[in-house]
């Protein structure tokens, strides 16, 4: 039993199943993040903790309640939308005290509430102005200031950056965070940026086609996603995920990846499960960064392959290199230092981590489990 | 050479505009005629009419005409002037506009932020009675009037035009709040408003160009109708049929200044809701046309 519980859960509109048997645990003090792409589920997933949408089968609890029937304004909730929804005839205090005043607050206590939460917030000088004289970073501070005030047990944020300018949502990211360390609320956090995922959760789950993918700490989904969609999702470039083919060679599993003249690099896996899987497919998966020049590579690694093939392409981005090249017949990104000695066309030896490689079963799409 | 253009270019311009002006001004007064000729004549004595100029000037001024409409003239058989229909018109209309316009709001409310299975069948209902011809249901109208111990009252006439401007006003307000964000209801139903709360502090502060739209739409139809006036008045006839009644009136002379001034009389409400709103309906109509 978590804090909030959903418990197969299932969601259809007409006949269209669109969330299938979801279940979710989140203790308190957690900041979980339903993170997918557009369409996955994820919106409907927290109007239904919200209960803003009806639960069509399975149970949604809150600090022990099964809030299932229960009114929105009744689960003690606070939600933070993506268009703020600010109400727009009123001022920014009155906003703010709104949800305080309908659940019969006395006045000093809303005053006293919104006092606090201004200064928190530093909107103290933003508390007589409407809406509409707000700039979007202000806006998102109000809205964030609504449900702050209410001081409920699960904080809900639907997309609440997706607004802003790219600066103003990293400064957002970070002041989100910091709240909640300071204020231990438990939050459930809606994006499809897979960035802000990794950076503010305690853990993750990963949604798509209204499935949950795989729902775990921001390393275990980064280090051991449980499938390739979750693999690729997750993480920017994108992980490569190559054909590949396991032989025993001296006793260990290797995966034999064509480069890009056609001859076989073996490259030795650092997991033994994958010895009785030898002379079959498998999907190889090596992140961008995993693969980089021989100076550059993991100390800590006991596996460093180093591997000879060309280069096909080379992007700088000021931090690092990213440079193509082809394995398996797939474009396959790695990531060198900005300083790295390479040039297009040229033969270079990149060092490849296999401590860090994943296998994925090529017919289930399925991580191999070691 | 530029500078040459340039000062062409400005006198043509000049000259069109001249000329456009000129021809606007033209049909302002085109339009403004029947105005001049019911304001001129209903200052005259009625021998200036009878023995002169319609479009003069009046020789001697005199608001009797409008004195004697308001509250002397012969209406059908009684000399009353058109004062106590006024005030029934009155006594019809306010409610009539209020009821059917808070009803509207209602209804939109409802149909946009409240949807229900059907919702969209129950819309399209109300719509198609914006298009039943009036003629239509006199009949049955007259018989549920009957049943209900309205018929000749001003609250019939009232319930009549309630019913019958409901669609309209359904109509109107459907457009503007379908525009009108629903996650704001949803943050409302959060903090814990309930369904009168949030049409009342959230939908209507925002609703006031609708709201405009949907008064001066109804005023100016309830106002100016006359056959339900007709049919179900009785004894408490709206201002359209006594002004009917002071011009067919058949004792004596025709009246005509006495006329006229009623006539401006019974058009003086709406061309006063126009004045002081219609800045306002442009707006309003504008509003729902392109969000919704
Ligand atoms: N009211 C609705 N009626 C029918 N289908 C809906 C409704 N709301 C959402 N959906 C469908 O449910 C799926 C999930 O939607 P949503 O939760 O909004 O996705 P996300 O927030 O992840 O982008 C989508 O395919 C969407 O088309
Ligand atoms: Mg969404």
């Amino acid at each position: 039993m978590g804090f909030l519980d959903i418990s197969n859960v299932t969601k259809t509109y007409g006949n269209v199943e669109v969330l299938h048997r979801v279940d979710i645990s989140v203790q308190e003090g957690e900041f979980l993040v339903l993170v997918g792409p557009s369409g996955c589920g994820k919106s409907t997933l927290l109007n239904m903790i919200a209960g803003l949408e009806g639960i069509t089968s399975g149970d949604i609890s809150i600090n022990g309640r099964v809030v299932n029937g229960v009114h929105p304004s009744k689960r003690n909730i606070a939600m933070v939308f993506q268009s703020y929804a600010l109400y727009p005839n009123m001022t920014v205090a009155q906003n703010m005290t709104f949800g305080l005043e309908m659940h019969g607050v006395p006045k000093p206590e809303r005053d006293k509430a919104l006092a606090d939460v201004a200064k928190l917030l530093q909107i103290e000088n933003l508390l007589d102005r409407k809406p509409g004289q707000l700039s979007g970073g202000q806006r998102q501070r109000v809205a964030m200031g609504r449900a702050l005030v209410r001081d409920p047990d699960v904080f809900l944020f639907d997309e609440p950056l997706s607004n802003l300018d790219a600066k103003l949502r990293v400064d957002m990211r970070t002041e989100i965070k910091r709240l909640h360390e300071n204020l231990k609320t438990t939050i459930v956090y809606v994006t499809h940026d897979q960035i802000e995922a990794m950076t503010l959760s305690t853990r993750i789950a990963v949604m798509y086609q209204g499935y949950v993918q795989q729902l775990g700490t921001p390393k275990e989904i980064y280090d051991k996603p449980a499938n390739v969609y979750v693999a690729t999702f997750m993480g920017s470039p994108a992980m490569n995920v190559v054909k590949a083919k396991v032989a025993m060679r001296e006793g260990a599993p290797h995966a034999l990846v064509t480069g890009h003249d056609g001859t076989d690099h073996a490259l030795r896996f650092s997991q033994d499960n994958l010895a009785e899987w030898d002379g079959r497919e498998i999907l190889l998966g090596i992140r961008p960064e995993a693969i980089t020049d021989p100076d550059g590579a993991d100390r800590n690694s006991n596996n460093i392959v180093p591997i000879t093939n060309r280069i096909e392409v080379i992007e700088p981005s000021g931090a690092d290199t990213f440079v193509t090249m082809k394995l398996g017949g797939r474009d396959v990104i790695a990531r060198m230092r900005a300083d790295a000695d390479v040039a297009t066309g040229r033969d270079f030896t990149f060092a490849v981590n296999m401590e860090k490689a994943v296998a994925f079963d090529p017919a289930t799409e399925l991580r191999i489990q070691p | 050479m530029a500078a040459v253009t340039q000062d062409t270019a400005i006198r043509t311009g000049r000259i069109t505009r001249t000329f456009i002006y000129l021809v606007l001004v033209l049909f302002a007064l085109f339009y403004l005629l029947p105005l001049y000729v019911m304001v001129a004549n209903s200052l005259k004595p009625l021998g200036e009419i009878t023995g002169g100029n319609m479009m003069a000037l009046p020789g001697t001024w005199t608001i009797e005409p409008w004195l004697a409409a308001w509250s002397t003239a012969q209406i059908g058989v009684e000399p009353t002037g058109l004062k106590p229909y006024f005030l029934n018109s009155i006594l019809m209309v306010v409610p009539a506009v209020a009821i059917s316009t808070v009803l509207g709001a209602l209804n939109g409310y409802v149909l946009t932020k409240w949807r229900f299975p059907g919702d969209n069948i129950l819309f399209g209902l109300m719509l198609f009675s914006c298009f039943i011809p009036f003629q239509i249901v006199l009949i049955p109208m007259a018989t549920i009037l009957g049943k209900m111990g309205l018929a000749g009252s001003i609250p019939g006439l009232v319930l009549v035009h309630v019913v019958y401007g409901i669609g309209f006003t359904t109509l109107y307000y459907r457009n503007y709040y379908a525009a009108f964000p629903t996650e704001l209801v949803r943050a409302a139903m959060i903090d814990g408003a309930g369904f009168f709360r949030i049409f009342w502090r959230i939908l209507l502060p925002v609703s006031g160009p609708i709201t405009v739209v949907s008064v001066i739409w109804q005023f100016t139809n309830i106002w100016n109708d006359f056959l339900f006036g007709a049919s179900f008045g009785g004894q408490s006839q709206p201002m359209t049929v006594a002004l009917n009644n002071l011009v067919q009136s058949s004792t004596g002379v025709k009246e005509y200044n006495v006329h006229f001034a009623g006539a401006i009389l019974a058009a003086l409400p709406t061309l006063l809701v126009y004045v002081v709103a219609g800045r306002y309906f442009v707006r309003g109509l504008m509003a729902g046309s392109v969000k919704g």
